[in-house]
Parts: C-alpha cells; sequence; structure tokens
C-alpha cells in the first residue's frame, strides 16, 4: 500500500499505457478470430459479459482498492443501471431505432442513476468503517433487490408508468410493461456488443486513471493510508470517499446497462449477493488497486467455470478448490517460497539446454 | 394476542440466528475475519443428524452429539487447511477463501447427499403448550430453542470470563503479539475458537431444522447471511451482542411481514439495520472505540 | 509484489487457456461426463438441454436429466435407426449462465434442443434456439415468454396463465372454498405467472380472495405470519402455486398452528410425498392439478418409475417424466419425418415444426397431447387429491 506514494509518474504512466495496451490487443486478437470464425460460440458468447464484469471490476477496485473501503454491495449498483438503463433504452426505442444510440442512452442513464444512488447512499454509509460499512453495503444490495422485485415500470403513449407491490401500471393497449416485479426485466433490446463493451472499459480505465493520478486521486489515497492525517492537512474526507464512491457506482451502472442488454430478459435475483461477492473476487485475485489485475481475474474466473464444463457434476467443486488454492497459492509465504525455487530453476534448465 | 404469538415466533427465529451470530461473532472478534463458511458448516451438522436419526435411527440425543462431533472436526479441518496458512495475509484475501470453502461444502454436499430435500424429523418431540385458553400456541421446539440459545449464551459468557483458556482467548483477540508474549498459544486458541464457533454451528442446525424441517444442501447458505447481518447488529465481537442482535432481528422480520408488507420484509429489516448502524456505528452492544490522534 | 501477482494472474491465465483447449478436444474425441455414449450403429442425433444441476434449483434440472437419460438409453436400446447422444449443461438456474451452457451445447454439434428446464433460463435460450434455428422442446419451463414469437420453442408442460385458471375453475366448479388464501414465491416467475391469472380468473367465477401473501428467497423458512393472516381472516381453502419444496414447511407450521383449511396446489407440488422423511400425513386431503404421478398405476409410468428408482435411487417427480417424454415425443416425431442424424440442425427444425403441429402424442404425463403453432401443448391437468399417503384421481 505505501509504495502507492512512492509511485513516481512516469512509471504509472507507463503501468497504464500497458493496461491500455492489453485491453487493445486482446480486442484486436478477439476481432481477428472473430473475423475468421476461428472462435467457440462459448467464448464469443461471453464476450459482452467479460466486459461487463471487468468494468464492475475495475469500479469495485477504486472504492476497495483505492478508497480502501469494503463493498458487499457492488452488484446493487449494477442493478440499479441495469433496470433504468433498459427502461430508458426501451423508451426510447419506441421512437428510435438505431441500436448504438439506445445502447450509449441506456448507458447514460443507467450510470447516471447508479450514480445518484451511489450518492445517497454514500452520505450515511460512509460515516462508517471496516466491516460495518462492508455490511451495510450489503445492507443496501439486499434492499436494491427487493424493491426491483417489486417494482413494476411499463411505457406506453402517454410516457412512463411506474407501480410498487402489484401492478397498476394500467398500460394502453400498445404498452409494455419494462420491469415486471419478480418476472424482471423482459423484453430488453439487445443492442451490446463486444466494441461497445471494449470502449466501456477503455472509457471506465480513462476515468479511473485520471482520478487517481489527480489531486483528487491522491487525496484519497492518503485518506485510505491515513486518515487522521490526511483530516489534519486539510483534506476533506467525506468528500473525497464520496467522489470516488459515486464514481465507483456510477462506472457499475453503465456495467449494468451493458450487461443487461446482452440478454432478453433477467431478474433482480442476479445481482445478490453472491454476484457482488464473486465481483470481490475479482479484485482480490487481481490484486489491490492493481487495474490490470482486475481485468485479468474477472476475464480468468468469468472463463473458469465455462472450462469447467468436462468435469460436468464435479464442476462447482474444482471451481471452488481452484478458489481456494489460488489464495493460497498468491498469499501464503510458504507457498510462495516454494514457486520461487521454482522458477530460477526453471531458468537454469533452460541455460543448460 | 396475535401480537404474542407474532412476538414468540420472532424470538424464536431469532434465537435460531443468535446461536448462527455466537459462531460468527466469536471467530470474528479472535481471527478477525468474516468466515463465510459457517452457515455451510450448520448445513452439514443438519445432514449429520439427519442420517444418524433417520437413516440410522439412533436416538436424538446422539444424533446432535455426533452432528457436534462431526462439525467440531471439520471446523478444525477447515482452519488449518484453508486458513491458517493465511495467518498473516491480508484479511481480504480470507474472506476469499471462506467464499471459496463454502462453495466447496455446498457442492459437495449436493455430490454427496444430492439436491432432494430431506425433511428432518425433529430433534425435540412434536406439540405445543397452550395458554389462555387455547388462544397461545407454542411449539416445544420455540422453548427448547430459546432455552438453548439462553444456556449457550451463559456458558459461553462464563467460558470466556472465567477460565484459563477462555482468558487466553479474550486477551487473543485484544492484542496477538502480546499474548504470545505472555505465553499463550495463539494458533492453539485460533484453533479452539473454530472448535467451539463449528461445534455451536452443529446445534444452530439441529434447531434450524427442527423448527424449519427442511434440508437441502443451500439450507445454511441464507440463514448464515442473516446471522452475520445479527451479529454486526449486536456489536460483532460481542458475545451477548450476537444473543441481542440475533433475537431482535428475528422479531424485525415477522413483525416487519406482519404489519407491513410480506413482499417487502426483507428490504425493512435491512434498512432498520442501516438507520441502527448509522446512530450506533459499532452496533448494539460493541465497544465505541474512540479514536486517538 | 505488484509484479509478482501480475505474472501469478497471467500464468493463471494460460493455464485457464490450456483448460479451455484442452476442453474443447475432449469434447470431440471422446465422450465423458454428461454425454451417454451412443451405440455403435454410427450416428446419432444430438440432443442438447440446460438445467440447474448444482444450486438452490439442483433438484429441477438433475430430474430432467435422469428422466431424458432413461428415455435415451431406452431408445438406444431397441437398435433402430434413431439413435440419440444426451448431454445436459449446468445453468444454475441463470439466464446468463444458461446462454453460456447453450453455447457450449452449440460447440458440441446440438442438433436438437431440450430447452431449458427452468422458466427464465429457458426465455433467454429460447431466443438462442430461435435465432439459430435449433428446434427446441423444454419439459417445464412454463411461462409465457419462453414460447412467446417463437415458432421453434415447444412446451411439454402446461403453461403458467393456463394453471392459474383452470385452478380457479376447478375450485369454482367443485365449489371446495369461498374464501380463498394465496400463499406464493415473490421473486419466482412460475409462482407469479400462476397467482396473477389465478386471481383473474377468481374474480370472475365469484371466488373471493381474502389473503394474498409473498415469501422469497432467503425468506422461506417462517411461514407463520402468512398463516396467521389467512386464518385470521377466515380462509376455508388455501392455494398453494409454488414447488413442493416450501409447501412441505407450510403444511407443517399449519399443523403446529392448530389451522386446517382445504389446500390447493398445482404442479409443482407434485414430488411432496416422495420427500425423504416427510410425514404423508400432512398432506392428508391436499389437492393439486398435475399432469404425472409417481404412484400411477399403468403400465407405463410403473415402468418409468422403476428403472428411476434403480438407477438413481429416488422417486422421479413431474420435471423426470416431462423429460422421459420429450426425449420419446422426439423419437414419434423423428421417425414420422424419416429424419436422419446427418441433417443440419436448421433442416430438423423445420421437419420438427411440421411434426408437431400435427401429430398426437401419448406420454407419461398424458395421452393425446397436440400441439398449437404457438407451441403450448394441450393436454388436461388432472385433479388429484391425497388421501392415506397416496394420490387419488378427483373426477
Amino acid at each position: 500500500m505505501k509504495q502507492s506514494l512512492k509511485w513516481n509518474r512516469s512509471k504509472t504512466t507507463r503501468n497504464n499505457f500497458i493496461t491500455y495496451g492489453v485491453v487493445i490487443l486482446a480486442y484486436i486478437i478477439l476481432q481477428i478470430m472473430i473475423g475468421t470464425d476461428s472462435i467457440t460460440s462459448t467464448m464469443e458468447g461471453l464476450l459482452v459479459p467479460i466486459c461487463a464484469y471487468v468494468v464492475m471490476a475495475l469500479s469495485l477496485n477504486l472504492t476497495v482498492g483505492v478508497l480502501g473501503e469494503l463493498s458487499l454491495g457492488h452488484a446493487g449498483f449494477m442493478s440499479v443501471g441495469a433496470f433504468t438503463g433498459v427502461t430508458a433504452a426501451v423508451a426510447l426505442g419506441r421512437n428510435v431505432t438505431s441500436g448504438p444510440v439506445l445502447l450509449i442512452v441506456g448507458m447514460i442513464v443507467g450510470a447516471c442513476f447508479a450514480a445518484l444512488v451511489g450518492f445517497l447512499i454514500g452520505i450515511p454509509v460512509l460515516r462508517l468503517k471496516g466491516d460495518y460499512l462492508a455490511i451495510v453495503t450489503l445492507a443496501f444490495g439486499e434492499i436494491i433487490k427487493g424493491i426491483f422485485n417489486n417494482l413494476y415500470v411499463g411505457v406506453d403513449g402517454s410516457g412512463l408508468h411506474i407501480s410498487i407491490l402489484s401492478d397498476t401500471t394500467n398500460l394502453a393497449a400498445d404498452g409494455d410493461l419494462v420491469i415486471g416485479g419478480p418476472m424482471g426485466l423482459s423484453g430488453i433490446p439487445r443492442e451490446s456488443t463486444f466494441t461497445a463493451g471494449v470502449i466501456l472499459i477503455l472509457v471506465t480505465l480513462i476515468v479511473i486513471f485520471h482520478l487517481v493520478n489527480s489531486r483528487a486521486g491522491r487525496a484519497i489515497m492518503a485518506v485510505r493510508d491515513n486518515r487522521i492525517a490526511a483530516e489534519s492537512i486539510g483534506i476533506n474526507v467525506t468528500k473525497y470517499k464520496l467522489m470516488a464512491f459515486t464514481v465507483s457506482a456510477a462506472l457499475a451502472g453503465a456495467a449494468g446497462t451493458l450487461f443487461a442488454m446482452n440478454y432478453t430478459t433477467l431478474v433482480a435475483n442476479k445481482f445478490d449477493f453472491n454476484t457482488s461477492i464473486l465481483i470481490l473476487v475479482f479484485v482480490v485475485l487481481g490484486g489491490l488497486g492493481n487495474m490490470l489485475g482486475s481485468i485479468i481475474a474477472a476475464a480468468a474466473l468469468t472463463i473458469l467455470p465455462e472450462a469447467l464444463r468436462q468435469f460436468s457434476d464435479y464442476r462447482m467443486l474444482v471451481y471452488a478448490i481452484v478458489l481456494i488454492l489460488v489464495m493460497l497459492a498468491t498469499n501464503n509465504d510458504t507457498f510462495k517460497a516454494f514457486l520461487g525455487r521454482l522458477k530460477p530453476g526453471a531458468k537454469k534448465k533452460k541455460e543448460a539446454v | 394476542m396475535t401480537f404474542l404469538s407474532f412476538l414468540i415466533s420472532g424470538i424464536s427465529l431469532g434465537s435460531i440466528y443468535a446461536i448462527i451470530a455466537l459462531g460468527y461473532t466469536m471467530v470474528y472478534g479472535i481471527a478477525k475475519m468474516l468466515n463465510f463458511a459457517h452457515g455451510d458448516v450448520i448445513m452439514v451438522g443438519a445432514y449429520i443428524c439427519f442420517y444418524a436419526t433417520s437413516r440410522y435411527d439412533l436416538p436424538p440425543l446422539v444424533g446432535v452429539i455426533l452432528a457436534m462431533i462431526v462439525c467440531t472436526i471439520l471446523g478444525i479441518i477447515i482452519e488449518r487447511l484453508a486458513y491458517k496458512p493465511l495467518r498473516a495475509a491480508p484479511i481480504l484475501a480470507v474472506l476469499i477463501t471462506a467464499i471459496g470453502v463454502s462453495y466447496f461444502l455446498q457442492n459437495a454436499a449436493l455430490l454427496l447427499w444430492s439436491s432432494n430435500p430431506k425433511v428432518f424429523s425433529s430433534v425435540v418431540p412434536e406439540g405445543s403448550v397452550s395458554l389462555f385458553g387455547g388462544q397461545l400456541t407454542i411449539p416445544y421446539v420455540t422453548l427448547v430453542t430459546i432455552a438453548a440459545c439462553i444456556v449457550i449464551v451463559a456458558v459461553l459468557v462464563w467460558f470466556t470470563g472465567k477460565t484459563k483458556k477462555g482468558k487466553a482467548m479474550r486477551a487473543c483477540s485484544e492484542d496477538k503479539g502480546a499474548a504470545q508474549l505472555m505465553g499463550i498459544n495463539v494458533n492453539g486458541t485460533i484453533s479452539l475458537t473454530f472448535a467451539i464457533g463449528s461445534g455451536l454451528a452443529a446445534i444452530a442446525g439441529v434447531l434450524l431444522c427442527s423448527a424449519y424441517p427442511t434440508l437441502v444442501p443451500t439450507t445454511g447458505a441464507m440463514p448464515g447471511i442473516k446471522a452475520f447481518t445479527a451479529a454486526v447488529f449486536g456489536g460483532i465481537g460481542s458475545i451477548p451482542g450476537a444473543m441481542l442482535g440475533g433475537i431482535l432481528l428475528g422479531i424485525i422480520e415477522i413483525f416487519a411481514k406482519a404489519y407491513i408488507s410480506t413482499q417487502l420484509s426483507d428490504a425493512i429489516v435491512f434498512a432498520v439495520l442501516i438507520v441502527v448502524l448509522v446512530v450506533r456505528p459499532a452496533g448494539l452492544l460493541g465497544k465505541q472505540i474512540r479514536e486517538k490522534v | 509484489m505488484k509484479k509478482k501477482l501480475l505474472s501469478m494472474a497471467l500464468a493463471a491465465v494460460m493455464v485457464l487457456g490450456l483448460c479451455a483447449c484442452g476442453g474443447e478436444t475432449t469434447d470431440e474425441t471422446s465422450t465423458e461426463g454428461t454425454e451417454t455414449t451412443s451405440s455403435a450403429q454410427g450416428a446419432a442425433f444430438k440432443i442438447g438441454g440446460t438445467g440447474p444441476l448444482t444450486g438452490t434449483a439442483a433438484i429441477y434440472g438433475i430430474a430432467a436429466k435422469n428422466g431424458a437419460q432413461i428415455a435415451v438409453d431406452e431408445i438406444n436400446a431397441l437398435g433402430g435407426d434413431i439413435q440419440f447422444e444426451l448431454r445436459y449443461e449446468d445453468d444454475v438456474h441463470d439466464a446468463e449462465k444458461a446462454v453460456n451452457a447453450y453455447n457450449t451445447l452449440k460447440d458440441w454439434g446440438m442438433q436438437l434442443s431440450l430447452g431449458s428446464v427452468t422458466s427464465k433460463p429457458a426465455e433467454a435460450t429460447s431466443v438462442e434456439n430461435n435465432a439459430d434455428r435449433i428446434f427446441a422442446l423444454t419439459p417445464s419451463a412454463s411461462s409465457q415468454a419462453t414460447i412467446d414469437g417463437k415458432d421453434n420453442v415447444f412446451q411439454m408442460c402446461f403453461m403458467d396463465p393456463n394453471q392459474g385458471a383452470a385452478s380457479a375453475q376447478y375450485i369454482a366448479e367443485q365449489s371446495l372454498g369461498t374464501k380463498i388464501a394465496i400463499i406464493w414465491k415473490n421473486d419466482d416467475v412460475y409462482s407469479k405467472g400462476i397467482h396473477d391469472t389465478f386471481v383473474d380468473e377468481a374474480g370472475t367465477r365469484g371466488l373471493e380472495i381474502v389473503s394474498d401473501t409473498t415469501f422469497a428467497d432467503g425468506n422461506d423458512t417462517d411461514f407463520s405470519v402468512q398463516l396467521a393472516d389467512a386464518q385470521s381472516k377466515g380462509a376455508d381453502l388455501v392455494f398453494l402455486p409454488m414447488y413442493y419444496q416450501p409447501a412441505s414447511l407450510i403444511l407443517s407450521q399449519a399443523k403446529g398452528m392448530g389451522y386446517a383449511p382445504k389446500w390447493f396446489g398445482v404442479d409443482g407440488m407434485d414430488g411432496i410425498l416422495t420427500m425423504e422423511g416427510f410425514d404423508a400425513t400432512l398432506a392428508e386431503g391436499v389437492m393439486l392439478l398435475t399432469p404425472f404421478n409417481a404412484d400411477a398405476e399403468d403400465e407405463k409410468t410403473q415402468a418409468f418409475v422403476a428403472k428411476y428408482e434403480e438407477q438413481f435411487g429416488e422417486t422421479p417427480n413431474q420435471f423426470a417424466a416431462d423429460a422421459y417424454d420429450c426425449v420419446y415425443a422426439y423419437y414419434q416425431a423423428l421417425t414420422n419425418a424419416q429424419a436422419t442424424p446427418d441433417m443440419d440442425a436448421a433442416t430438423l427444425c423445420d421437419l420438427m415444426i411440421q411434426q408437431f403441429t400435427s401429430m398426437t402424442f401419448d406420454g407419461l404425463t398424458g395421452t393425446g397431447m397436440t400441439w398449437d403453432a404457438t407451441g403450448a401443448v394441450s393436454k388436461s391437468p388432472k385433479g388429484m387429491v391425497i388421501q392415506n399417503g397416496a394420490y387419488v384421481g378427483l373426477d
């Protein structure tokens, strides 16, 4: 953690460019593979969800890694983004037919609403510390899930109709029920594409890197490393915490819209505690504050359960074991020393040959 | 009268949350980690008891003891293999490992015991106490659950307050380094805590399934999260706090369903939790630590 | 530290890459895992389906997979021209994972699909089925949205709205009760679908709904409040549009509080009697509409149940029977159409649409089943009542 203070500028910039480079390179390679039809349908179907999860991991890394606060309700923001963004896209879709426009408007609306919710939640929540903050974010995630499970939103010629608990939207005959309570979202326009996903990842990276390397970013990291010291030199702790939290929520909201618009249907239960945890796993595995790590971890762990299908019934069991072993391997000194011994050995062998 | 019967349902549900929360809180107090696999240890305990009593026709008490033994051993094994190697690692790494263990237990249970729900036969005799000329009935299992909860809390308070091992536990939770210097076996104490927590999980599992008798591999997951909430609610690390938090959570949940809306009850429970934590940032009975500058 | 983490992560990705490649090659060369080996006589039709094989809904997916497996084994053992190769993939009852599972099956070369087992995932995969022109016959995804607007997606089970309406109609015609309470699962498409049409139909038939309460995932253990509400409002019949697991809890808690109304369930209730350790007296007098019951006397059902119990050690439920019927319906349709395994999915799709809209099928879950062009099945639900721990026909 402390080394971040010692970062010199050029090194940071270089690291950032490596991150952009990896994303763009991966995009080009995958596009060539799609163009030459040398990619499996499984992999092709995973591309957009991977992009969404990468953005989720990056945005959570801003909260957990950069701001240093544990959040267990990040999927809640994804949910807000998905539901509001899709509603906007469907409403707009009655007049506009251009897919990219719907997707962009959806993502912007999703991001704005998620930011608003993040801001409102942030005010009380960020007063708390550590595990208490974690449990409150978990609670917010569950509340958001509970609300969307009971929310009915429809669109017809005369505008939006919203009701809660039971469907009293009384839509006109040509109306679409966008959010149907427990039925969730249905009739989502499927406009998400891999290209859009990669663009969102790049935008996210730009936002995060700019924030981290700005005055505000240094203030945020100062708060993380020593709140009292930061306060004593006149940094407005609440303001900067809230800023990071809101940006993180907004990015998650955009990711939610991207994710939702890759499917025709989606329920609020999808964005539950387990999804929040999954995203947290990406962040921890990739390394706190390490954006490239988050990208790789999110992609790898989204592919992993699919790659394990050959184990059939034992699939999720193997997944759990891999997860535990990876955490042990990356965090235990004995393991690390063991791996460390392997490395030079391997080099020597090569030299000998 | 309906108010009273709801109150009793709430206390009964809350007592189960409380027993689960005790396991969370003890482990948290000493290892400073959220043991997300705790809920799944509960499920294992319930399955062991189910097989002992239903398949092999052992008496309920033997079933409970067997479940406790298996869970205690399981708890120690988990601690040795998954958590102990990470003692020096960041808290988040341990948290993720705990989640891995939770997935592992759920999926192992699915393979071992299949996904078909089992109907748990209560370890408490069926029947109920009638009060006020039959207007209010309290099932025996409710009474046993509440009694078990009180006894466990009393024993734990005595254990941590009066015995040598218990004092060692408190010392470790205050300051591991200092405790080690005083000659306390820190690793042994942490293992002991896991053993006790897992043994309690077995009791919680048996009581949970006696009151709500279906058993599937994911039985422990949601009560686990609720109990975790309860532990934080009462002030994590505090034994009386876990009990108070658990019981209040149960009562709020039942009352929210009864008097506000069954559809939004979970949202209401969590909203109350947030309000309480905003007012008392360390939970109801948690230590409010003042920061020194 | 950072570099180390990075290298570690990269290494992990490479291992994964290898894993993925390895996975693909094994898929092509050998048949393992959930696939069954086709018989030696040349090519077989590749049937694929997705369902929850792990997680909270695993019981439904595993049952469907097992039921389909028995049918495939039986048909392959006949040694005729039509041979099947079956593969089920896990979707964890999640739309996202279902699409992934579907894509895996597509890579495997699936020609005919069993859709998805549960409704919400099926709504997502059926769109893919429609876009890829792979015919789908889902055993148990009963929501209307599963088949809406898709000409090549068919159902083996009743549609939810039909069940809700049929239940209300049945209750009114047999005057089983006048004051009705409903307890339903608030975050479940199946429960919600039945609830909504039930309420509509009940209104037109003069049934009074006095209590309408819900529960949800994670909140499905304590029903004291819902039952107290029904009891205090004097409901004489409680309608339970849900699966049997929560229903069994409701029955036992109602008994605990001394509340004994009439109970009316839907097809998801089937299975309640075969739960290990269930006290059948609790379900005494429960009425339900179901297309299948494992205690039926007919030869077909008994043979299926015996085989299932022998192979999997459990009594089959409705999902298993629906999936079994699906495979046999395919068998009949393929025989009629004189289809061969070398046909591609799109050709088979057209043939199947033609067959299914014209043929009549007799299976475990009904006789004289027909399908209309929307993909909905027409079969009559059987009213059953539980007496002395067994189903008895109501009519």
